[in-house]
């Protein structure tokens, strides 16, 4: 499903190169997940594959269903089934969070060609994912993330990811801010999007989501690479021992 | 009392006056005679705004001012007029001209409107006020443009509010004539614990200079929507003098896009304890246009408040002005004001020029004022971006998020919606073509 291949990435302003041959494919239907110091690149990856400006790819691809995603719009690759729930969601003043959410939901629709959500049925959608999440209704009617806590940032992502059911969901450090009862909320809203047609991609420090999440496969990032790959054991690795034999390999 | 600063006008200035002056023709006969032929002494004793003049640093007024109104074609928007889906009272001026076909009929309870042109009678109500605030707008700056409105404006409408009229009072413009040169002027006076709606929409002349009176009595309120644009050629130079009693609340908002050169003056004066005054513009200038904002407010009473929320949104060469002051006389304490003006260039063609001021005369007040001029945030538009809104749509909703606190100072929710709504059709009807 996401195919990245020898990805090297470099900041578009400055000499410093983030990304240095990054390998990795996300197979439909898993979910991955990447740890990695701090400064590793993660961001960087996430950042880049959504599209976000200031950074060059200077050489290797990456591709979304066999398409090639650097050359697209943000808002095409996210048409195109790419979603990042961001470390750092970003507060809009003055654009309520329902508008907001309702046109992503019927741009992405009209992208593709297909007929837009009605604002009953979108209301009717909203209302019930939001429960799910415990997100009540005031804070759908406020401006995006304007005034919410860091854990109500985080919910408010994933609650954008249920109502774009992308192909292709990045988890950026989705875990960190939560207390307990979040980490449940966030941990079972993800994983009733599980799907044999949607892949993860999951960037955390910690075990504790990877208990809710649990992942397929685990990357280990370090100096803007792949270093290692595993199964679940290895993030049980990493909390146990640190990143330092990594570093070493890299 | 702040310092009068008398100065010499300029042989140009003078002359400029007498030209205009000879070419027009003072309307004689009833209450407001006096009150002409002093603002003629005025306009005679000032001259008119000449470019080298302070107060027209930013803006040119040789279009505002010259004999001939340059022509303004007329424009059709194709779009319903801003508060037609509202219950209002329809006053309607075809080119500067009141047009009784088109218009509602004057009456309503809680209400007295009359017309200008045809009140003749030697004592009116209105002859405490016309001319008398514009007068006393003058004292510490000279606005010539207001006086010779004064002095010849042929029609307008006078508003005595007595009660709680159940409606809007709405004035509606219409320009059919290219070279059209409208003088309008009108006055309100909202009687005590009284209060009153006035919405203002629809483009008025090729060249329009407008005056609006507004005494507000002990416990009144004054609100005024008004609505400019998008007609792009028009020149107009609108002042609005409002007068504030004991506890009275006055509350303008204007909407503003495009327009070859338009300067809105409001000088407010603060009389009585505990009055409230907000004025506040949200404009949008997309192209060769000019849109100035010119605000003076005066503070000469204990615990009152004045805002000033001025956002403009800019791109492809347009200018905004902002020129706003917030004079606090001796003996005004606790005065609270607050000032903000911003812009939001949507490109390197655009220019914002500001100029705030606070002139503070008493020790117990708390005075804020701030301008700034800034870019679409790039993090928010990549946020949007990244959930599939596109590039164009995105840079919409972030600029009516930059307008949104100034369209919040309208009370009425629908009236505000009805702003908000005209401001995303012009929005989106640009991204349509
Ligand atoms: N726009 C930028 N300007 C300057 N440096 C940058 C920029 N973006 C990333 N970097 C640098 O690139 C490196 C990788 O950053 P990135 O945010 O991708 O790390 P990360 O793995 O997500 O770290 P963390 O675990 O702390 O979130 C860091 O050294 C960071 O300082
Ligand atoms: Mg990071």
């Amino acid at each position: 499903m996401l195919d990245i291949k020898n990805l090297h990435v470099k900041l578009e302003d400055e000499d410093k190169q983030i990304l240095k041959g990054v390998d990795l494919t996300v197979e439909a239907g898993k979910v991955h997940a990447i740890m990695g110091p701090n400064g590793s690149g993660k961001s960087t990856l996430s950042y880049v594959l959504s599209g976000r400006e200031g950074y060059e790819v200077t050489d290797g691809s990456a591709t979304l269903l066999g398409e090639d995603i650097l050359e697209l719009e943000p808002e095409e690759r996210a048409a195109a089934g790419m979603f990042l729930a961001f470390q750092y969601p970003v507060e809009i003043p003055g654009v309520g969070n329902m508008t907001f959410l309702r046109s992503a939901v019927n741009a992405q629709r009209k992208a593709r060609g297909e007929e837009e959500m009605s604002s009953s049925e979108f209301l009717k959608v909203i209302r019930e994912k939001a429960k799910d999440l415990k997100i009540d209704q005031d804070m759908l009617k406020r401006p995006v993330n304007v005034g919410f806590s860091g854990g109500e940032k985080k919910r408010n992502e994933i609650l954008q990811m249920a109502m774009l059911e992308p192909k292709l969901c990045i988890l950026d450090e989705t875990d960190s801010g939560l207390d307990v009862d979040a980490m449940k909320l966030v941990s079972d809203g993800v994983n009733a999007l599980r799907s044999p047609d949607r892949g993860f991609l999951v960037i955390t420090h910690y075990q504790r989501l990877l208990d809710h999440i649990v992942p397929d496969v685990v990357h280990i990032m370090s100096d803007g690479r792949i270093v290692k790959t595993g199964g679940p054991e290895l993030a049980r690795e990493v909390e146990a021992n640190g990143y330092a034999e990594f570093k070493e390999t890299a | 009392m702040a310092m009068l600063k008398p100065k010499t006008p300029e042989p140009r200035a003078l002359d400029l006056a007498e030209t205009r002056i000879s070419a027009m023709t003072l309307p004689e006969g009833g209450w407001a005679e006096p009150a002409r032929r002093e603002a003629l002494e005025r306009v005679r004793k000032t001259g008119l705004p000449i470019s080298r003049d302070e107060y027209w640093k930013y803006t040119k007024p040789d279009t505002l001012t010259a004999v001939e109104a340059p022509a303004a074609s007329v424009f059709d928007g194709k779009e319903p007029p801003v508060f037609d889906q509202f219950d209002r009272l329809k006053i309607v001026f075809v080119d500067g001209v009141f047009d009784a076909e088109q218009s509602d009929d004057l009456s309503l309870e809680g209400i007295e409107i009359e017309r200008l042109a045809e009140s003749q009678a030697d004592i009116h109500w209105a002859k405490e006020v016309y001319g008398r605030l514009e007068a006393r707008g003058q004292s510490l700056v000279q606005r010539p443009l207001a006086a010779l409105n004064t002095a010849f404006a042929t029609d307008g409408v006078l508003i005595r509010v007595t009660g709680k009229p159940s409606k809007p009072v709405s004035l509606f413009y219409v320009h059919e004539v290219e070279t059209s040169d409208a003088m309008l002027h009108h006055v309100v006076k909202v009687e005590e614990g009284a209060e009153v709606t006035v919405l203002e929409a629809g483009p008025a002349a090729a060249r329009f200079n407008q005056c609006m009176e507004v005494e507000v009595a002990d416990r009144a309120t004054f609100r005024h929507i008004r609505a400019q644009g998008r007609d792009h050629e028009r020149r107009a130079a609108t002042h609005l003098f409002g007068r504030l009693g004991e506890e009275s609340t006055f509350k303008s908002f204007t909407l503003t896009a495009n327009g070859v050169l338009t300067r809105n003056e409001a000088v407010l004066e603060l009389t009585g304890d505990n009055a409230v005054a907000h004025v506040a513009g949200a404009c949008m200038g997309d192209g060769d246009f000019h849109h100035d904002d010119t605000v003076f407010v005066t503070h000469d009473a204990v615990n009152c408040e004045s805002r000033q929320v001025f956002k403009k949104v800019l791109r492809n060469g347009a200018v905004g002005v902002f020129q706003g002051k917030i004079l606090v006389e001796p003996g005004a304490q606790k005065t609270d004001g607050y000032q903000i003006s911003q812009s939001l260039l949507l490109d390197g063609d655009s220019v914002f020029e500001a100029k705030p001021e606070l002139e503070i005369y008493a020790d117990d007040v708390a005075c804020s004022h701030g301008s700034t001029s800034g870019a679409i945030d790039d993090e928010a538009l990549f946020y949007l971006r990244s959930r599939g809104i596109p590039e164009a749509e995105a840079q919409n909703y972030l600029t009516l998020a930059f307008l949104a606190e100034a369209v919040q100072e309208i009370d009425d929710a629908d009236l505000q919606e009805a702003i908000v709504e005209r401001i995303s059709q012009w929005l989106f009807r640009r991204m349509a073509t």
